[in-house]
């Protein structure tokens, strides 16, 4: 059984259908990003799935209790953090995570214990008598990651968990997401699709409501039309060294980017990267720098979602 | 520890975090006290007994009980940390009562707080203690009573403006059914029995009743009554936020 399944979820806000028909399903061990434009339906899509919201008609599953039937027992293997980490801006942090695992049934010295712990994993401790109010937008979103892992959970849904972050934050946060993704289910939002590279296992891209991929981020990649390209930086003369790749087995187009990069596509979307070499080392063209594209998932990204 | 009193304890907490909780509480034994000595008269009176201090709480809860009723559930919509608070495993009573329970235990705290008045005529005369205590139950009962109506008017709204006139407007309403003035604008041509049921939909009546002494059953029941509708709107307004 999986840990979540989203089962047939729509959600209609009047005439207008902010999730149509959504189905998928995350195991333990997955990490699925949760990609798609501002309006296509992700933080509703999330906010069924934690029963904040309730679904026009389908219904999401989690560890098998139906949201819509047990609420109250999603909501205990749950860690949420919805969107823009809304929290009561006059609570200190302790006072706050206090509350939160008051309310996930922990007492005395486990409650502590807890407390301990996801302040030491979101770094809190600097600010943690301090009003919620006066914090940075950083650390207000780690408050709310913080509140999430609590009790532990089995299921973590997080509403674009790094918005707000620096650099440094952010990688902070995706070691402590796949720290932890081995035994849990996780299913995250965002926008940053390197994330998605960084640490999910799966993708799932929605448009207008609708899924419009679900696959890993390799995959997505493979969509990309840089993928597999080769990208060369000539030392010689260019013309020369594009009349000759143009005539190469396999080539399907060049283009000339920026100065003296020529970025090669095959047409079996094999790497040519070998046949490349040793035609450009034939004519003794030196050759400065050349790699592999993988491919840009924002590239793909745009694909997927404007092209509807 | 049930979820309801973490949830009340939180929320009380809130009350004081903020200078929400001492500026009401000053201006609630200002005013009562300014009315109770100035407007009724305490001393010139001459009798050992809390009327004219009880007669005006009526008129200063429609003022101020909705300056703590309209935020209980707009400023959580505003705000959006209606969504973490719902999202956690608490059930809608659970949060609907908790929030309701701190908001009366806070006015309870305000009304305690009046304590001087009763030392006072206590040293001045020999008042029949037993009479006040049942105002006191009675003054607490219909703020306990105004407190729901504003819970729920709190639930139908982002906006606190909207939700502290509407609930002052209609604890107006619910104090002004049983005022002379109303009743005796009906009782020119409307049937007695419609009269008296007016009157009976009012907190001034069952206020007045209590805080002369005699604690009745009815009166309890009308105020557990209109508490438990009112709730249970509330709870109804805040499902409906779910989009149910």
């Amino acid at each position: 059984m999986a840990m979540i399944e989203i089962d047939d979820l729509m959600k209609r806000f009047g005439a207008a259908v902010a999730v149509d028909h959504v189905s998928f399903n995350v195991d333990r061990g997955e990490v699925l990003g949760f990609l798609g434009p501002n309006g296509a339906g992700k933080s509703t899509t999330m906010k069924m799935i934690t029963g904040f919201l309730t679904p026009s008609s389908g219904t999401a599953r989690v560890e098998g209790f139906d949201v819509q039937t047990d609420p109250i027992e999603v909501k205990r293997r749950v860690g949420y953090l919805p969107e823009g980490a809304p929290m009561w801006s006059d609570m200190t942090p302790r006072g706050f995570l206090t509350f939160v695992a008051q309310v996930r049934g922990l007492r005395g010295a486990k409650l502590n214990e807890r407390i301990d712990i996801v302040v030491a994993q979101t770094q809190l401790d600097s600010v943690l008598e301090k009003p919620i109010e006066t914090l940075s937008k950083g650390f207000k979103r780690r408050v709310g990651l913080a509140q999430a892992l609590l009790h532990d959970p089995d299921v973590l849904i997080l509403d674009e968990p790094t918005d707000g972050l620096d650099p440094n934050q952010k990688h902070e946060v995706r070691n402590l997401i796949a720290g932890m993704a081995a035994d849990k289910a996780i299913i995250i939002s965002t926008h940053i699709l390197e994330e998605v590279d960084a640490v999910c296992t799966r993708a799932i891209i929605i448009a207008d409501g609708k899924v419009v991929a679900d696959e890993t981020p390799e995959e997505l990649l493979r969509r990309s039309q840089r993928h597999n390209a080769v990208s060369v930086r000539v030392g010689g003369e260019m013309s020369v060294a594009r009349t000759l790749l143009q005539d190469l087995d396999g080539v399907a187009s060049i283009e000339t980017v920026r100065a003296n990069w020529l970025v090669v596509q095959s047409n079996n979307g094999e790497a040519l990267v070998s046949e490349i070499g040793t035609a450009l080392r034939g004519i003794d063209m030196p050759i400065d720098e050349i790699h592999v594209e993988r491919g840009n998932l924002d590239d793909v990204f745009r694909n997927i979602t404007s092209n509807r | 520890m049930n979820n309801t009193l973490i949830v009340v304890r939180r929320e009380l907490s809130g009350y004081f975090a903020t200078p929400v909780a001492y500026v009401f509480i000053v201006v609630f034994l200002a005013l009562l006290g300014a009315m109770t000595f100035f407007v009724g008269n305490f001393f010139e009176r001459g009798l050992a007994d809390l009327g004219p201090f009880f007669q005006f709480h009526p008129w200063i809860y429609i003022l101020l009980i909705p300056a703590i009723s309209m935020r209980l559930w707009a400023e959580e919509r505003k705000s959006g940390t209606i969504e973490m608070f719902l999202t956690l495993p608490i059930s809608l009573t659970q949060a609907v009562v908790g929030k309701y329970l701190a908001a009366v235990f806070f006015t309870a705290i305000a009304l305690a707080l009046t304590f001087p008045v009763w030392i006072t005529v206590n040293i001045l005369g020999d008042p029949d203690n037993g009479v006040i205590l049942a105002g006191y139950i009675g003054s607490l009962l219909m703020a306990a009573g105004f407190l729901a109506i504003g819970s729920f008017i709190s639930a139908l709204t982002k906006n606190q403006v909207i939700a502290f006139v509407v609930t002052a407007s209609l604890c107006f309403v619910f104090i002004a059914s049983g005022a002379p003035l109303v009743l005796n604008f009906f009782s020119g041509w409307a049937p007695q029995q419609a009269v008296d049921f007016i009157a009976s939909l009012s907190f001034l009546t069952h206020f007045s009743a209590i805080s002369k002494g005699v604690v009745d059953v009815t009166d309890i029941a009308y105020f557990a009554s209109l508490i438990a509708v009112f709730l249970f709107a509330t709870a109804l307004a805040v499902a409906r936020l779910k989009g149910e």
